[in-house]
């Protein structure tokens, strides 16, 4: 039962996610919702597995993935909104400050 | 029990989907790589999903290798946007 | 001995993606294994020895549920970015300077950030972390340090160094 709500709770950080990818204006924006939103949303899901499965192979299976899932997320939006600074993107119209573009020059 | 897991797959296959629509409508590239790094994280979700449905477990295997192919694919696709050679 | 860590810690890994002990599998986990800590122990850490102070390990603990709090308090952050009508955002690049020196504290510290209310890191120049951030709360550099890096550095700092 209480693998069902964790894996509730991740739906809706999942959709919360995914209105964020819709509805903000620019990619480094959309990048912030969708990043930390789903990758929440899929840990709180596999940590769910882990409940429903208990001490067993599933359950070890999904306890690995968490942190796999966790770091390889997290160093992929770090290499995607810097490969999409190199590339030219500009920061949005309400920006205020932007301190790198001194310092790659 | 079942029909409620049907309905929480149902709802994670549509969130898919509307990846699929910022990769096909993005504007720019990035904006599509973001789509195709998000549905892969989805992805996952899925997989973890059908092994509580069907309870075996080697659709767990399967999203563990997901997660750490699309990891590398979005790295490659970094590497491409900031105009670097891949053995860099 | 740092040959001899990297050969454990992938065959518990192995171990626990099998889950299984029997002896072809520790046979074939231990040939993995050994292949594994021959090609990657040039990555892993130069001081093997910090792995077996206890403290080390009480402070990681009190990190991870200080780190999933922040981490809870930063989805519902986006969440009310998101659901709100206007879209509240105010989004600029800020840049921070860290005190920590060894690479592994500096990948924990920017990994955290990440995870944190409305920033991304974008990238490390020397001392400095340049950080995209959703909503601009203030300009002055010394407050928005103590509000990014505050909650996070002093763990770390006990955890890694």
């Amino acid at each position: 039962m209480l693998s069902l709500i964790f894996i509730t709770t991740g739906i809706i950080f999942n959709l919360l996610g995914c209105i964020g990818i819709i509805r903000l204006p620019d990619t480094y924006n959309r990048l912030q919702a969708a990043t930390k939103c789903v990758t929440l949303g899929c840990c709180s899901i596999l940590f769910g597995v882990v409940l429903h499965f208990g001490l067993n192979d599933a359950g070890a299976k999904a306890l690995v993935a968490i942190p796999i899932l966790f770091f390889g997320s997290t160093v992929a939006a770090h290499a995607l909104i810097r490969g999409t600074y190199h590339f030219g993107i500009k920061l949005g119209k309400k920006s205020v400050k932007d301190d790198y573009k001194e310092a790659i020059k | 029990m079942t029909e409620y897991l049907d309905i929480l797959l149902y709802i994670q296959i549509g969130l898919s989907s509307i990846c699929l629509f910022r990769i096909i409508r993005g504007p720019t590239i990035p904006d599509r790589m973001v789509g195709i790094d998000i549905f892969g994280i989805l992805v996952v979700g899925i997989c973890a999903i059908i092994s509580v449905q069907t309870e075996k477990s080697f659709i767990l295997d399967i999203g563990i290798a997901w997660i750490i192919l699309s990891f590398i694919g979005t790295l490659t696709l970094a590497k491409y946007l900031s105009g670097k050679k891949l053995n860099e | 001995m740092r040959y001899v860590t990297v050969f454990i810690l992938s065959l518990i890994f192995w171990l626990l993606l099998t889950f299984r002990i029997t002896l072809p599998n520790l046979i074939v986990g231990s040939v993995a294994s050994i292949i594994c800590s021959a090609v990657f122990t040039r990555f892993f850490i130069k001081n093997v020895y910090k792995l077996l102070q206890p403290h080390r390990y009480y402070w990681f603990i009190i990190y991870l549920f200080v780190f999933i709090w922040e981490c809870i308090k930063a989805n519902i952050d986006v969440a009310y970015r998101v659901l709100h009508p206007a879209m509240p955002i105010r989004p600029g690049i800020v840049k921070v300077r860290t005190t920590l020196k060894s690479d592994l504290a500096r990948t924990l510290l920017a990994n955290s950030i990440t995870m944190t209310p409305g920033t991304i890191t974008i990238d490390i120049i020397g001392d400095y972390l340049y950080i995209h951030w959703i909503y601009v709360r203030s300009e002055d550099p010394e407050i928005y340090t103590r509000m990014i890096t505050g909650a996070f550095e002093k763990y770390i700092k006990k955890i890694i160094e």
